[in-house]
């Protein structure tokens, strides 16, 4: 039965194809120089060079965390290149025409069509390759609404004053090791500005692709939602298949103004590594929210990919009657290993959070969940509530649950549940005697136990997250 | 149909069945009693193919085929099926997406063509009227809060679905008041026809008053020891399974 298991588990990655685009690709290193290069490929003003050497500074300061239950090499800072662009990308192309159409083949090969005309109706996408956002579309659609989508790089020309406002004030420089190191050598991503009281027409989404050997992958988003605004936001994430490790540390900040509403959705699908461990993405991201007055911030997330995770997409619940959402599907199976979760940090009145995480550990893999529930002393009649639900594939997995919880307000309630599962032989057994194979048994069983998060995604990207649970557990349900 | 000839099987270190033989003829509705500890569920087991029940000696055919030479889903897609004893809960999974799973894998490997959503819908419901389950049945994650007849009920649905050739339950009047046991049996006997078997596992006669038999056969110690028509049962009943110990084998097992 559990070879069953494990063969129904394993897959191919899907994603996993190199594109065969001539890169311009810094030499390994980090020094100051090399972010003064970064900053004259984008044309910066002295600010942005300024803040990124600040926190160049900071970093070397800095020590790389190490309370995670996670295990890795250490990572050699040196010997990775901080910057690599498709060759074609440097004449700045106009339109989609002038773009390499290598570049349009690997985004349709990921499933990601990037002429208007072939995509998901109501998305608009921002593709970036290794360290550059190739195409953003629906511009002028979204332009109609008022609403600003773009590339961060070409935000720090178009709108500085509103990244000049934003940009670091939820996560700060100096915020962590991971988050000082993306400031200072962050190289594209996505900027959102959602203005007063506009819903924005469309989904948003940023599809990120890491090409290039031996590169790191450092963007940066920010979201800004005004006053009374509604967004949501979707990331997929995708890289080749290498027998080298590749660091991808990102920063996402969220501003969500009073009574504006921001929906981040994430399916990473980083390539995990093989069988034995060899290779994969360490996906150490640092995303945090900040919510004014009865605002709402709300993370899902799936996590498939990665060969480590390091990650808590967290909310500041500022504001009074501000609410704050984490809905996590983390699947981890061969030698993967996550530690994920989220910070929910209870500042204003009456201000709630619900966190509900699922994790399923398969293979040899290690699978935890990291929480903070804080309610300060101003939190009056905050709550929380918290579930933490693991599943177990096999016997040689782990899952792990470390929930923090300080409350320092009395009037504040918190509320956690945890449960800890297995699929069951019994549960097996019956679907197989009902004609089902154990691939398909696996698969229904895992997308049942994650229904409560996938709910939660825009419905185009339920159908594909499902889906992506299903090509990682090699199942092919129709 | 079902011929099981000679069957010694295990689980674990323990032989559980020791030589047993049976042959269930298409429309026949065999009953198989006997007292706990004689190797009933085993038998289901065993012939459905579940993990850890393993086969020492002896051959069961289903039309012809060998059991054992399949795989646990392609038993269930030739035709057998086992109503179970005490079923699992899947949370999450509603019972409607599973049943359209295992409904099409059966259609498939039968070679009939897939129901559509619409068409399977509309069959369900009437099903779930048949067997007393309210449609929002249908919604609810598999036996997910289910109470015992729910769960039995849930059962039959699944084997009306599934219309196979050789159905075995397992106790399935275990826990039951009356009035489910009538609608359980009902469902059952709605599903008697002449292209279709049934084994019918149980320790107490109770459900035979609903479930009319053609066969009753005693199972103790691995074997049948005993096979009869439903007088059998009713003197069981009377008797209690130590009466057998006085009574060899007056008729011998098929």
């Amino acid at each position: 039965m559990t070879e069953q298991i494990d063969k129904a588990l394993k897959r191919e990655y899907e994603a996993g194809f190199v594109s065969a685009i001539e890169s311009e690709t810094f030499a390994p290193g980090l020094d100051e120089d090399v972010i003064r290069r970064i900053s004259a490929m984008k044309e910066e003003p002295e600010w942005m060079l300024d803040w990124r050497l600040k926190a160049y500074h900071s970093w070397r300061e800095m020590e790389e965390p190490e309370w995670a239950h996670v295990d890795y090499e250490k990572i050699d800072y040196q010997a990775i290149s901080y910057y690599s662009a498709p060759k074609s990308m440097k004449d700045k192309p106009k339109s989609l025409d002038e773009v390499d159409p290598e570049l349009l083949r690997t985004y349709e090969k990921l499933g990601i069509p990037l002429i208007e005309q072939q995509m998901l109706a109501g998305v608009a996408v921002d593709a970036v390759f290794d360290s550059v956002s190739v195409v953003t579309t629906f511009r002028e659609k979204l332009a109609e609404a008022g609403v600003i989508f773009c590339p961060i790089s070409e935000a720090v020309h178009k709108h500085p004053e509103l990244v000049k406002k934003y940009l670091g004030s939820v996560v700060p420089p100096k915020d962590n090791f991971f988050a000082a190191l993306n400031c200072a050598v962050f190289t594209d991503g996505s900027f959102v500005y959602i203005p007063k009281g506009t819903r924005c027409p469309m989904e948003l989404s940023t599809y990120f692709r890491i090409n290039e050997q031996n590169t790191g992958q450092f963007e940066r988003t920010l979201i800004i939602a005004d006053e009374g605004s509604h967004v949501s936001y979707l990331e997929g994430c995708t890289a080749p298949q290498r027998d080298e490790n590749q660091l991808h540390a990102a920063v996402v900040e969220l501003v969500a103004l009073d009574d504006a509403q921001i929906k981040y959705s994430t399916v990473q699908n980083w390539y995990p590594g093989d069988e034995e461990g060899r290779g994969g993405i360490y996906n150490f991201v640092t995303k945090r929210g900040i919510a004014h007055h009865r605002a709402k911030i709300s993370w899902t997330q799936v996590e498939t990919g990665s060969a480590v995770t390091w990650k808590y997409p967290s909310c500041i619940l500022k504001g009074d009657d501000s609410v704050g959402e984490f809905y996590s599907v983390a699947l981890t199976r061969a030698k993967q290993q996550a530690d994920t979760g989220t910070k929910m940090i209870h500042l204003g009145k009456n201000t709630r959070s619900t966190i509900i995480s699922k994790g399923i550990s398969a293979g040899r893999s290690n699978n935890s969940y990291r929480g903070l529930v804080r309610m300060n002393p101003g939190a009056e009649g905050a709550r929380n509530f918290t579930q933490c639900d693991s599943l177990l594939i096999g016997d040689q997995c782990g899952a792990h649950t470390f929930p923090y919880v300080e409350s320092r307000n009395a009037s504040a309630i918190v509320e956690h549940e945890a449960t800890t599962s297995k699929v069951s032989d019994d549960q097996m057994f019956l679907c197989r005697q009902r004609g089902l194979d154990p691939e398909k048994a696996v698969s229904m069983i895992v997308n049942g136990f994650c229904k409560e998060v996938f709910k939660e995604l825009p419905m185009e990207f339920a159908v594909e997250a499902g889906k992506l649970l299903e090509i990682s557990l090699e199942g092919s349900v129709g | 149909m079902l011929s099981i000839k000679n069957l010694h099987a295990r689980v674990e270190d323990k032989t559980i069945l020791k030589g047993l033989n049976l042959d269930v003829k298409p429309g026949e509705v065999h009953a198989i009693m006997g007292p706990n500890g004689a190797g009933k569920s085993t038998l289901g087991y065993v012939l459905s193919g579940r993990d850890g029940y393993e086969v020492e000696q002896g051959s069961a055919e289903l039309d012809g085929h060998s059991l054992f030479d399949m795989e646990t889903e392609e038993r269930a897609r030739a035709g057998l099926f086992l109503a179970f004893q005490y079923p699992v809960e899947i949370p999450g999974v509603s019972n409607m997406e599973f049943l359209k799973a295992s409904v099409d894998a059966v259609r498939e490997a039968r070679g009939d063509s897939a129901l559509s959503s619409a068409e399977f819908l509309k069959l369900a419901r009437v099903v779930c009227k048949q067997v007393n389950l309210p449609v929002e049945f249908l919604k609810r994650g598999v036996n997910e809060g289910f109470s015992g007849g729910e769960k039995k009920r849930n059962e039959i649905m699944q084997m009306i679905l599934l219309a196979p050739r050789l159905c075995i339950l397992d106790e399935t009047d275990s826990g039951l008041d009356i009035d489910a046991l009538k609608v359980v049996a009902d469902g059952v006997n709605s599903q008697r026809s002449s292209d279709r078997g049934f084994v019918v596992v149980t320790h107490y006669q109770r459900l035979l008053d609903y479930i009319k038999p053609d066969f009753v056969h005693v199972l103790s110690d691995g074997k049948i020891v005993k096979s009869g028509g439903p007088e059998l049962a009713k003197e069981l009943e009377a008797q209690g399974y130590s009466w057998l110990a006085d009574h060899p084998d007056e008729v011998p097992a098929e």
